[in-house]
């Protein structure tokens, strides 16, 4: 049976288990019957020309994984930002881990999307909000049909969230290969600050295919920095299909640092529905070997008086391959919109691939947008004031992609999350630096 | 310590420098002086070993061996130092990070293990004081939004700290207010020894009168057509370049 026919058939049953008057019931038919028409994206289709799913939907993963796989805390503690104090929801193969988790309902809520879905207290956010974002594409409404756990995270207006919330996803190989479909709901009021950290993580050498939506609401002037850490196995595989709705006055930035992994696709789409919003959209991505990852950005400027900041850049090593397909519309309404959107890519080898593809819909008449994409090797200048020092071809060309990629991380908000980046992105790049002084 | 017999380079097709004949003993500060477009600066990036120029003839030899095959990182571990007329900038990696790498990538070459922490803090704050460095400044990322004097003093600030036995300055002078060219100089001057050697390139014989030369050249045309004392650089100053061009008539 294919992967399409095997998750048809299972939703017959995870179907049956639900309460009948489960508010996302018509939802979920309706998700399933999207997903049975158009099936898993094929590269005929202009979204994903240039990322194939095909060798990922050979394998016969397993749909719903029973038990709460124990995993000590010391074999993960490397996973989190253990440096400093933070709010934690954990899952283990799909599975809530309470053990690992460190959650509040005191003033806000850091809970679980199954309790947020069951519970009648939550049924008036999840009517407002749940799937309301999201788009109704085939790979999303497969989610939707399915999804029962995951991150739910309200904050209240007002209120700014005293330290990070880390949201992590581990998967332990029990399974010989796991399909794992994620659902956050993320809904911050207004003039509330958070910062989130979202991380897929697994811990053998089985296959993961991982497909999750994250819903961001953004209210009135709220504050929302939202870090993505994706450095996976080589085995793993992540679908990451991200919207965020921005209110007016709201801000919101989201880093993606992907330098793992086998297959990745990130969908991040922005929409921008009040006015003077603010978003920024970067990323870092360093790959090797035949790794792949693809960024397909969408900001869609609704309302006038925003402004949207993109900035992605990529080392591509070996013959691992890039894509970044950036989309900015502006509508016809959101005058005095500004929108500024770089790529800039360094292939070290002969091998390595990389496809950008800025898109610009304008229908407003008084906008500034821009873009630019760059992809080349080093500057020859730079290149030779650093070896005029001493420093040998091979470790100067290092320094300057560290220097590359370490650009993007001025605007990270914890420093701690920074310097483990910035540690991160010296070792995958092979410089060794002192971060002491 | 280094003599350049009959130096020919171009870049691309067109010949810049002509055959060139410089020595330069231990303890010598010569002044390469001439008008823009003479070819100063290829030289300095041509003895450092800059790819970009093709050597057609001639050699380079420094301390008794040819260099002028070598790759610039090599002829650094030898002892050329080059102070850039316009250092790069490299943003992410801060002034400290960049003199421990290159000084440790140095000891490297030379079979040496990396220098203690401490030495090296000691030695950073020593050649930072001499060059009037505030500490926070070592802490910046490498010429990101320097002045162009701060961009000066740290080329000077790595010289410092590399101890080269050949310091090429190429145009060191050009952005430096009057108080920062003294501080340069005087850096430059402790720096001197009759083990090392120092090129100045400079447009104006100001910087002379701060770090006095033994010799003074006049390159025109890629060739040095006149060689002589300091007195040299205030005729210079004072007449120009036509009457030398005159001269050669």
């Amino acid at each position: 049976m294919n992967l399409k026919d095997k998750l048809l058939s299972s939703y017959i049953a995870f179907e049956d288990h639900l309460e009948d008057d489960s508010p996302l019931h018509d939802l979920r038919s309706e998700a399933i019957k999207t997903f049975e028409v158009n099936g898993f994206p094929t590269k005929k289709e202009e979204a994903w020309k240039y990322t194939s799913l095909k060798s990922l939907l050979k394998n016969d993963y397993s749909l719903f994984p029973k038990l709460d796989h124990a995993v000590e805390f010391k074999d993960v503690k490397k996973y989190f930002l253990h440096d400093i104090d933070t709010y934690k929801i954990v899952f283990v193969d799909g599975v809530y881990s309470s053990f690992l988790s460190e959650t509040t309902h005191d003033k806000l809520d850091v809970c679980l999307m199954s309790s947020a879905l069951s519970k009648s207290k939550y049924k008036p956010v999840i009517e407002a909000y749940f799937n309301k974002v999201a788009k109704e594409d085939s790979l999303t409404s497969l989610n939707t049909a399915f999804a029962k756990e995951g991150a739910y995270i309200n904050i209240p207006k007002h209120q700014e969230v005293d330290k990070p919330i880390e949201i992590i996803y581990f998967s332990t190989g029990n399974e010989a290969a796991l399909l794992l479909q994620p659902r956050n709901l993320i809904v911050v009021g207004e003039n509330a600050h958070v910062q989130i950290i979202e991380r897929h993580q697994c811990l053998s050498d089985n296959a993961v295919l991982t497909n999750a939506v994250t819903e961001v609401f953004t209210e009135k002037r709220a504050v929302v920095d939202y870090y993505k850490i994706q450095n996976d196995c080589r085995t793993a595989s992540l679908i990451d299909n991200t919207f965020i709705s921005q209110e007016r006055e709201s801000n919101c930035s989201v880093h993606t640092f992907s330098f793992g992994g086998n297959i990745t696709r990130n969908n991040l789409n922005f929409y921008q529905k009040g006015e003077h919003c603010d978003s920024t959209l970067k990323g870092i991505t360093i790959l090797e070997d035949k790794q792949h990852v693809d960024h397909n950005t969408l900001v869609h400027h609704i309302a006038p008086n925003c402004e949207s900041h993109q900035n992605y850049k990529g080392i591509f090593d070996d013959a691992s391959t890039g894509v970044f397909n950036g989309k900015i519309i502006v509508s016809k309404e959101a005058q005095k919109t500004n929108a500024f959107q770089q790529n800039n890519n360094i292939l070290i080898s002969d091998k390595a691939t990389i496809n950008a593809k800025p898109q610009l819909e304008i229908f407003a008449d008084d906008v500034k947008c821009s873009h630019g994409c760059t992809i080349g090797q080093f500057d020859e200048d730079a290149l030779f004031y650093l070896r005029s020092r001493g420093i040998a071809k091979k470790e100067a060309q290092a320094l300057l992609m560290y220097a590359f990629a370490n650009t993007v991380l001025e605007s990270v908000k914890i420093p701690e999350l920074k310097a483990r980046i910035n540690k991160l992105i010296a070792t995958k790049i092979g410089v060794n630096l002192g971060f002491d002084i | 310590m280094l003599n350049i017999n009959n130096l020919h380079a171009k870049v691309e097709d067109k010949d810049i420098l002509k055959g060139i004949n410089l020595n330069i003993n231990a303890g010598e500060v010569h002044a390469i002086m001439g008008p823009n477009g003479s070819g100063k600066s290829t030289l300095a990036s041509v003895i450092s070993g800059k790819d970009e120029f093709e050597l057609t003839q001639g050699e380079i030899i420094f301390e008794g061996s040819d260099i002028s095959e070598l790759d610039p990182e090599e002829r650094a571990h030898k002892g050329v130092f080059l102070s850039f007329q316009y250092p790069v900038e490299i943003p992410g990696v801060s002034v400290t990070n960049f003199i421990k790498t290159a000084i440790n990538e140095n000891r490297k070459a030379q079979g040496q293990k990396d220098m203690p922490a401490s030495e090296m803090l000691k030695m950073i704050k020593e050649k930072a004081d001499l060059l009037e460095i505030d500490r926070k400044f070592l802490s910046r990322s490498l010429n990101v939004g320097f002045s162009g004097g701060e961009k000066k003093r740290n080329e000077i600030f790595q010289m410092a700290m590399l101890e080269p036995k050949l310091a090429i300055l190429d145009e060191t002078d050009s952005g430096l207010d009057i108080d920062a060219l003294k501080i340069v100089a005087n850096g430059v001057n402790k720096l001197k020894s009759s083990d090392n050697a120092v090129i100045l390139i400079t447009h104006y014989q100001r910087l002379l009168d701060y770090i006095v030369p033994d010799f003074v050249h006049v390159l025109m045309d890629g060739k040095i057509v006149k060689s002589g004392t300091k007195e040299l650089a205030y005729e210079l100053e004072e007449k120009g370049y036509d009457w030398i061009k005159e001269e050669l008539v």
